[in-house]
């Protein structure tokens, strides 16, 4: 066993803010201080490691709700770029494989360098199903975090049909069975109706009007799909990507869509590109829209959001929301992928560069910011940055410390373009947020908001996914999330001051869900399957081979 | 009386098409019939229990187990290896491909460095709008073949998913308006509404012209053609490209290998960018071997880069022209090789190839070939998609799972390369 003593712990999942105490680990769990007795005969046996972690701050390990990690459109952004990996090399030690970094790192670079900053679990935020099994074979080499993928499933051709003929049965089913076969963890929806009207060759504008051959609206298909999602029990709801994401004044949509869904289970991600306000008559159509955007978020009892925080410098877009990309593409001149995914999907990609001293990336910067500040409830409200869309993962040390120091962004902001503070509000906002609050961004929230009950807090029954940082005094914030002390995987020391150990090669588990479902809806879609897609359905699911450490988590138990 | 076992849904694995509705009879450890697959495939089932490999040391056989440590020596006590191939084995075999390669400060390269990796370059400078295979069935109402030709190559390609097939939209071949360029009137092109001859060596010129039309601007034009094609039928061209709905366009070697390479498809690319700012238009390489998209794959998410890797500074650095096989053997620059499911003494450029008898080279093949010939060791593996299972993906980077289906004597690709690992590793 292991003892981690004189811990500042903040663990909000147990309403923890800052006490001095200590964990016990057994294997890959938290545990129970065992009795005295025990301890003595532990201490005896040499079997009782204790580590003084003099006052040193004691979280959960992190957990990141939705970052683009593995599978193939984060591997054709790696192709893409070899001009973002070539100054980021990290060489082979010991039994640590080598790998590039930067925006887009190789597998093993994205498992080590999130581990660094002492999180351990991550979620991939978009697979398209028939691509399923590439992105489990990422996954097996992916090492030190747990990890699942959102499935795609707002412009499903299944999706789309079972909808319009009104059969909520078959589209539950089919959900069930596509969460089943592909190994995911969640559903993800991305611009609905909006990606088959981009392969139609079309656009859409908002969430009311019906605008592709299957003839549904936004709305129609975002109440089905939320309904069937809580139909499932699945654990997480429903992981949107709004309508007319990026563009300025689609705060309208978004509000929109947070009022058709009021009263729904709801977690709308990366909610930054979401919020924009617009100016009529000005050259800078952009302004921030938090004050709507955040209140509509304090008042929905069933949502949380993650930000998508814009981070200044290199960033790989990338997203199913294939137009957006194409727009992206127009808007910079800079190269660009697409990629449409037969029946289910689309996807683009765009690399970018977000300049401190640009009016427009300072508007989706302060976003990102007055959002965070101004969403009241740190359960509700999660730390990402939609790696590496509004910038990579590594940039979350710096945003923890823009949240916690006023004084640090006032300078910060002093930096920026001399006219934002016409299009935004951030500087009148004072907010700090405390190491608790951090935690709850971080760890405690997003581990909630996924249902998974293990994760995100340091009560008995946990995994023993740890991070400990060093006390703040006198020290930089950023520096201290960005180079733990220790952190523990599955009870293991896999950091220690901030450096990898390089003995082992820790793999982690792969998180999935098995949802209850009718399986004849195998055979129902059978035909249309055969037909339409370019493979076989005896050949779609992802076989057990490619599982190599699975934990299933179990879904909500029934109303 | 042996038993008779049917199994259905099985994938072909000769190219990069990767149709996976073959169905095999099999008794006493033989195929007996097959359906569904083309002529080529037909031909390799039949063939692939014959012709295989034994363990072979300097020409003479030994065991298994011997050929493998004489690969790790090998691989332990070269300054420079180089391993190469890679496109016709699976991808848990090149994932420990590139593991070697770290481990042995190796470069490693696949064969789509002389096939469609000018195209991966050319992605690298503009981008590329493609789809999967079924989307281009369901939805594609013009398409295009350039310096392709798949009736030849990939027999069953234009009736699984492009002209033959029936899609979601479009259903049959009148549904779909079909244009073939290429330098001979080849039997593709016999299938298309149009073929228009391209001079050798013009495709560049004939791309660009295209994309000036189709932009609004008129090319320069000494004699009224661009690449032997009339300036008046260009202009109609362009107008059908413009107004297609969900154009396609599968290019071939044709264009990858000719003329100006790379800057062939980066024309191609910036086209059919373009052509998206009209209606949609995507891309698609016809890749030939079965698994060779899935070297880029794997290759990439491991190092970054999706071929042309060293690993001489123990992380992985990109640089076709330096690191790609041909440039390695040619310039007498590695002290050893290790091929892998692969026949570079047929492929390669003389120079590059007759190198291979100057050095240790290893192979690991099912089948005897010419590279076998110029082999130190030679260590035989079971057959992907018939004796030996794996992933493999087709050329729309679709990833398929093989079943075996027969028993085999030897380990896999995948088994073989993890044991020499291992002894390297373990060292």
């Amino acid at each position: 066993m292991i003892r981690l003593f004189n811990g500042v712990i903040y663990d909000p999942a147990q309403k923890i803010d800052g006490e001095l105490g200590e964990i016990w680990i057994k294997d890959d769990k938290i545990v129970e201080k065992p009795s005295a007795k025990k301890i003595k005969k532990l201490k005896a046996a040499g079997e009782l490691e204790e580590i003084d972690l003099e006052n040193k701050i004691l979280m959960a390990g992190g957990v990141d709700i939705h970052s683009h990690i593995a599978g193939p459109k984060v591997n054709s952004g790696r192709v893409l770029r070899p001009e973002d990996h070539r100054r980021d090399n990290i060489a082979r030690k010991g039994k640590l494989r080598s790998g590039v970094g930067s925006t887009v790192p190789s597998s093993y670079v994205t498992g080590y360098r999130y581990s660094m900053m002492g999180y351990t679990t991550v979620m991939e935020a978009a697979g398209p199903p028939m691509k399923a099994k590439h992105i489990h074979e990422e996954f097996n080499d992916l090492p030190f975090i747990d990890k699942g993928f959102l499935v795609l499933s707002g412009n499903n051709y299944f999706v789309l049909k079972f909808i319009s003929e009104n059969n909520m049965e078959a589209l539950k089913n089919y959900l069930g069975w596509l969460i089943d076969v592909t190994g995911a963890y969640a559903l993800k929806v991305v611009n609905p109706a909006g990606v088959e009207a981009w392969k139609e060759g079309k656009r859409m504008r908002g969430i009311k009007d019906k605008g592709t051959s299957f003839n549904l609206s936004p709305s129609e298909i975002m109440l089905a799909l939320t309904e069937a999602n809580d139909a499932l029990n699945l654990p997480h709801a429903v992981h949107l990507h709004t309508n007319d994401l990026g563009t300025a004044g689609n705060y309208k949509t978004t509000l929109d869509t947070l009022e058709l869904l009021k009263d729904r289970r709801l977690h709308i991600t990366h909610i930054q590109f979401s919020s924009y306000g617009k100016n009529e008559n000005d050259r800078i159509k952009f302004r921030t829209a938090t004050d709507k955007v955040a209140a509509a978020v304090n008042k929905h009892p069933k949502l949380t959001v993650d930000i998508g925080q814009l981070v200044f410098g290199e960033a790989t877009t990338m997203t199913a929301d294939g137009v957006l990309e194409y727009n992206l593409h127009k808007l910079s001149g800079h190269k660009w992928v697409n990629t449409d995914v037969e029946m289910e999907t689309g996807s683009g990609i765009v690399p970018m560069n977000y300049k401190k001293k640009n009016l427009v990336n300072g508007i989706q910067w302060a976003t990102g910011m007055e959002l965070f500040l101004k969403i009241e409830d740190p359960f509700k409200v999660f730390l990402t940055t939609d790696h590496p869309n509004a910038g990579p993962f590594t940039a979350y040390p710096w945003i923890i410390k823009l949240l916690m120091d006023k004084d640090y962004r006032e300078e910060y902001i002093s930096g920026m373009h001399k006219n934002i503070d016409n299009y935004t509000d951030i500087s009148n906002l004072k907010r700090e947020y405390s190491l608790y609050e951090i935690a709850a961004v971080s760890r405690s929230g997003p581990a909630k908001s996924l249902g998974l009950k293990n994760k995100g807090h340091l009560a008995p029954g946990a995994d023993a996914d740890i991070a400990v940082y060093k006390s703040l005094e006198n020290k930089d914030i950023a520096d201290v999330f960005a180079h733990p002390a220790l952190v523990f995987k599955d009870g293991i020391l896999v950091v220690e001051d901030g450096e990898l150990k390089s003995d082992k090669l820790l793999p982690g588990r792969t998180l999935m869900i098995k949802p209850e479902y009718d399986k004849n809806i195998q055979a129902e879609i059978r035909g249309d399957f055969q037909k339409f897609y370019s493979m076989s359905i005896d050949n779609y699911a992802v076989t057990d081979n490619y599982f190599n450490k699975v934990e299933v988590v179990p879904c909500r138990s029934k109303a | 009386m042996s038993e008779v076992k049917k199994y259905e849904n099985i994938t072909c694995t000769f190219c990069g098409a990767l149709c996976d509705n073959i169905e095999v009879e099999v008794e006493s450890n033989q195929i007996k019939k097959i359906k569904n697959a083309c002529a080529i495939s037909r031909k390799k089932y039949m063939h692939a229990l014959q012709d295989r490999t034994i363990p072979m040391l300097n020409g003479k056989e030994c065991d298994y187990d011997e050929a493998i440590s004489r690969a790790a020596d090998i691989l332990k006590n070269s300054k420079n290896p180089l391993i190469y191939g890679l496109s016709s084995t699976t991808a848990e075999a090149q994932k420990t491909a590139v593991k070697i390669a770290e481990l042995s400060g190796a470069n490693i390269d696949s064969t789509s460095s002389v096939c469609h990796g000018p195209g991966t370059m050319a992605k690298q400078l503009v981008g590329m709008v493609t789809a999967t295979l079924g989307e281009i069935k369901n939805r594609s109402d013009l398409m295009i073949f350039w310096g392709a030709n798949p009736v030849e190559a990939h027999p069953n390609h234009s009736k699984r998913y492009t002209m033959l097939s029936e899609g979601l939209f479009k259903k049959n071949r009148s549904d779909r308006e079909v244009i073939v360029f290429d330098v001979r009137k080849t039997p593709t092109a016999k299938m298309a509404d149009q073929f228009f001859e391209v001079e050798p060596g013009k495709d560049f010129e004939l791309l660009m012209a295209l994309r000036m039309l189709v932009n609004g601007k008129e090319p320069e034009l000494n004699n009224n053609q661009i690449a032997g094609i009339d300036i008046e039928d260009l202009k109609v061209i362009a107008e059908k490209l413009k107004n297609a709905k969900y154009g396609s366009i599968f290019y071939g070697m044709g264009l990858t290998m000719t003329g100006a390479k790379y800057m062939n498809t980066w024309a191609a690319m910036s086209l059919i960018r373009d052509l998206n700012d009209f209606g949609r238009f995507v891309m698609m390489p016809m890749r030939g071997h079965g698994n060779v998209a899935g070297s880029e794959i794997t290759m990439a998410w491991q190092t970054g880069y999706p071929f042309a890797v060293n690993f001489s500074r123990a992380y992985p650095r990109y640089n076709p022209g330096e690191y790609t096989a041909v440039d390695l053997l040619a310039n007498r620059e590695v002290d050893a090789a290790f091929i892998i499911a692969s026949d570079p003494a047929a492929n390669l450029p003389h120079q590059a190839a007759a190198y291979l008898d100057e050095i240790p080279t290893i192979v690991l093949d099912p089948h005897w070939n010419l590279t076998t010939d110029k082999a130190e060791v030679v260590i035989p593996s079971a057959l992907k998609g018939i004796t030996a299972s794996g992933t493999v993906y087709r050329m729309d980077h679709v990833p398929l799972h093989l079943r075996s289906f027969l028993e085999d004597e030897w380990p896999d690709d995948a088994e073989a390369l993890v044991k020499i690992g291992e002894l390297i590793e373990n060292d």
